[in-house]
């Protein structure tokens, strides 16, 4: 009887050590992929919108007027990519875990700005610049966070 | 009150040069969503709360900047630059600067 019922807690553990990870995992895998087929639809939808970053409109518009807009995006790794992360540094090379997460927020940050753009009716933006700044640790408890903010003058006609 | 970040505005004309005006703030995130994030941080992705806090924090900086070139009689600040960054643990410090200009209208 007690045999039972410490083999049914040898599981329940072998279950919360390794199948959650795994669920994190998987999970995060699957909001990734959401996540970039979202931004690809999402860039077809401004495709042909000018988006530039030299401060100079493009040849043949005027525009009589201009507005500051921004596009955020806090975007954090999880705990799991920052663990392989760290073997990844014994040995150097590229961080596929870190680009894909950088890579998102680059993305998200420019289409909210593009976003806003249009909602004041503009037909551009030029002068685009991106700026990241990192708000949490990448050691120790606290997963790699990182700000991403884009932001340009949208020129109205 | 015209704000861009570029060297001119668009349409107008700058007649007149005010000088540097900034603005800056410093925001701790709280602990409600400082548990937030650490479950997001178990799958990774977009936090959603720490978003809001930063554009809500951007938005006071910019506005303070913009007082400021109101009160040096400017109509527009033109290229204006953001910078954060963080001053403690915890700590973001958010700052927006430009210079204020007066601009009227080309006809």
């Amino acid at each position: 009887m007690e045999d039972g019922v410490g083999i049914i807690f040898g599981l329940f553990w072998v279950l919360v050590v390794i199948g959650l990870p795994i669920a994190f995992i998987i999970t995060g895998r699957i909001r990734e992929k959401n996540h970039f087929e979202d931004l690809a639809r999402r860039e077809a939808l401004h495709h042909g919108f000018p988006v530039i970053d030299i401060p100079l409109l493009p040849a043949g518009m005027t525009a009589s007027r201009g507005e500051l807009v921004t596009g955020q995006v806090v975007i954090a790794s999880d705990y799991l990519k920052n663990f392989f992360a760290q073997y990844r540094q014994l040995f150097g090379g590229e961080m596929k875990s870190y680009q894909t997460m950088m890579q998102r927020g680059k993305a998200e940050a420019r289409l909210r700005m593009i976003e806003e753009a249009k909602r004041l009716g503009a037909t551009a933006v030029i002068n685009v610049r991106f700026e990241t700044s990192q708000i949490g640790q990448a050691r120790g408890k606290a997963a790699a966070m990182s700000e991403v903010l884009c932001y340009g003058t949208a020129v109205l006609t | 009150m015209i704000v861009v970040n570029t060297e001119s505005v668009p349409g107008h004309r700058i007649v007149a040069l005010k000088g540097l005006v900034q603005g800056n703030t410093i925001r701790a995130k709280h602990l409600g969503r400082d548990i937030g994030a650490g479950l997001k941080n178990l799958v990774g992705g977009e936090l959603t709360g720490y978003t809001e806090l930063l554009t809500e924090s951007r938005r006071q900086a910019m506005e303070r900047m913009m007082a400021q070139a109101q009160q040096l009689g400017a109509n527009a600040v033109v290229n204006v630059r953001f910078t954060t960054s963080s001053v403690a643990a915890g700590a973001a410090e958010l700052y927006a600067y430009g210079t204020a200009v007066t601009v009227e209208p080309v006809a």
